[in-house]
């Protein structure tokens, strides 16, 4: 911006630690350092800590504390919710379901779990990248162990129908007379959408706490009471023998710190995010020609914008945003050093050619309506000297 | 913004030579396989130098940088040493470019290469003795 301000709208990428969090973190980094499993009397503070972090964990999935177990975040909750199942029951079956716009943690712990004789059924998505519990019932056969479903995709938003997906895979378990684990990876949700594992009716589902304002390299495996499940670290008797190793209790108690802020400012928060969406998507739709809303226009969380521009390269634009101090980003994170189209826009059926120009603008709590008429009184030119300089119109 | 160097900013913001040339003698268009950006380049050679280069480039911020640096620096070069500009010196100008970006910088030098060709497909008797293949 012209004052140097620079506008963060990427906040499906990170979030900033809210002070609230640093606050209730910072005691367990020097002052309250012992090590949870001890004995003596010092240690039982932060045994105290970690037991009310995992008490206030459970309060907002409606769960039971021991069902809550931490993670190094999303990318380890994903991998140990898929490959602990796996390992649990393979001698049930060898058969995995998984929509095709997973995120990489769970798409390349699937391929890593066909190298050990799994076999994996991506299931297709519509346009909007909605999967279809109907299809995820006819997909299951007589040797499936595991659905993973996302409860909201990363790049485009979409909200897919979770409660719905457990139905149909209780049903066809019931069927078979068999044990079909749920999966879902909540990590984009948490803040914005209800985390009732009840109501979602999942056995696991992951979080990522620096999504909700909490700190990196932290998060939740919400494991049902149970559930076939192999540890997939090894050592101590942590977390109930489920994740062995020191707790990284700074990240712990932030992150029960910040899910439990994300869920009481929740209502407020959609509502705000909410307006400042519909206000941007309205605002490109009316201002720029040959564009595309990317995901569904509705059943979407409310800080997604997700756009195609036809004969624009995503890279271009985001780097003359960033010129003009605003951060967004073309997808995922992970994949903007790489040149190849994203695989989630390729399930909703976009041409190589659209899906390379996309933009994710991903909007959060600091964000207001004159940030968002910043962007909108920038865009349009940015994606207009582009397109200017494109060899076809 | 450090993942780039100021002189790729500053060609990616202010891009010099865009454009196409009345009656070019050389033209090309070409893909790059990796991604799928295309760049049109077209050149005006006058005796046997570039004396004008425009270009068109639907890419990346290092694709659109590398063509206007590259028409630039091909501006005033004798045919000769135009053959021999590769990607390399194309990035060093620019002052280097990250490791996973300099597959982009080959769609210039490409793009030269085929303008040339083409140039000498029209013009067989300007192809200077040096050129081997
Ligand atoms: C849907 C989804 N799953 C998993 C992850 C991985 O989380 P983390 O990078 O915090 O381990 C992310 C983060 O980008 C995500 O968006
Ligand atoms: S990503 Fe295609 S040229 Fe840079």
């Amino acid at each position: 911006m012209a004052d140097g301000k620079v506008i963060y709208m990427d906040h499906a990428a990170t979030t900033a630690l809210h002070p609230e969090v640093l606050e209730a973190m910072t005691p367990y980094f020097s002052q309250l350092y012992h090590n949870p499993s001890s004995i003596y009397g010092p240690a039982q503070l932060a045994r105290k800590g970690l037991d009310e972090a995992r008490e206030g964990v459970a309060s907002v999935l409606s769960s039971r504390p021991a069902e809550v177990v931490f993670t190094s975040g999303g990318t380890e909750s994903d991998n140990s919710a898929l490959k602990g199942a796996a390992m649990a029951l393979k001698q049930m079956g060898n058969h995995i379901l998984i929509s095709s716009i997973e995120h990489h943690a769970v798409l390349h712990t699937c391929h890593w779990l066909e190298k050990l004789g799994f076999e994996t059924t991506l299931l297709s998505v519509d346009k909007y990248g909605l999967v279809n519990p109907d299809d995820v019932a006819k997909a299951i056969t007589d040797k499936t162990v595991l659905v993973s479903v996302m409860y909201a995709n990363n790049e485009i938003g979409t909200v897919e129908p979770i409660s719905d997906i457990s139905k149909a895979v209780r049903a066809r378990a019931k069927v078979l007379n068999r044990s079909i684990i749920m999966h879902t990876d909540a990590v984009q949700a948490a803040g914005y959408l209800d985390l009732n594992v009840d109501k979602l009716g999942v056995d696991m589902l992951s979080l990522s706490s620096h999504k909700f304002y909490g700190p990196k390299g932290a998060g939740v495996l919400y494991i049902r009471r149970g559930t076939p499940f192999t540890a997939q670290e090894m050592g101590g008797t942590q977390e109930r023998n489920r994740r062995a190793g020191t707790e990284n209790m700074p990240g712990i108690v932030g992150t029960a710190a910040a899910l439990k802020r994300a869920e009481r400012s929740r209502e407020a928060n959609v509502k705000h995010v909410q307006a400042l969406r519909d206000q941007m998507i309205a605002g490109i739709e009316d201002t720029i020609s040959r564009v595309r809303l990317n995901g569904h226009p509705t059943k979407r969380l409310p800080n997604n914008v997700n756009f195609s521009f036809e004969m624009v390269e995503g890279e271009s634009t985001l780097v003359n945003m960033d010129m003009l101090g605003v951060c967004a980003s073309s997808g995922s994170a992970c994949t903007t050093a790489s040149a190849e189209p994203s695989h989630v826009l390729i399930a909703i059926g976009q041409a190589m050619d659209i899906a390379r120009g996309a933009l994710r603008l991903t909007l959060g709590e600091e964000n207001t309506k004159e940030d968002v008429a910043y962007v909108l009184s920038v865009l349009p030119g940015v994606i207009e000297r582009l397109r200017a300089m494109a060899p076809v119109k | 913004m450090p993942q780039y160097t100021e002189k790729v900013i500053d060609h990616f913001m202010h891009p010099r030579n865009v454009g196409e040339i009345e009656n070019p003698d050389g033209v090309s268009t070409i893909t790059n396989p990796a991604c799928g950006d295309t760049m049109m380049l077209q050149v005006k050679i006058t005796g046997n130098v570039i004396s004008e280069a425009k270009w068109r480039t639907l890419g990346c911020s290092v694709a659109i940088a590398t063509s206007s640096i590259a028409s630039e620096m091909m501006t005033g070069m004798k045919l000769e040493e135009a053959e021999k500009l590769s990607n390399k010196a194309i990035a060093d100008a620019l002052g280097g470019l990250p490791r996973v970006k300099m597959h982009c910088s080959v769609l210039a030098a490409d793009a030269l290469k085929d303008a040339l060709k083409d140039f000498y497909t029209k013009h067989p008797d300007k192809k200077p003795y040096t050129v081997a293949k």
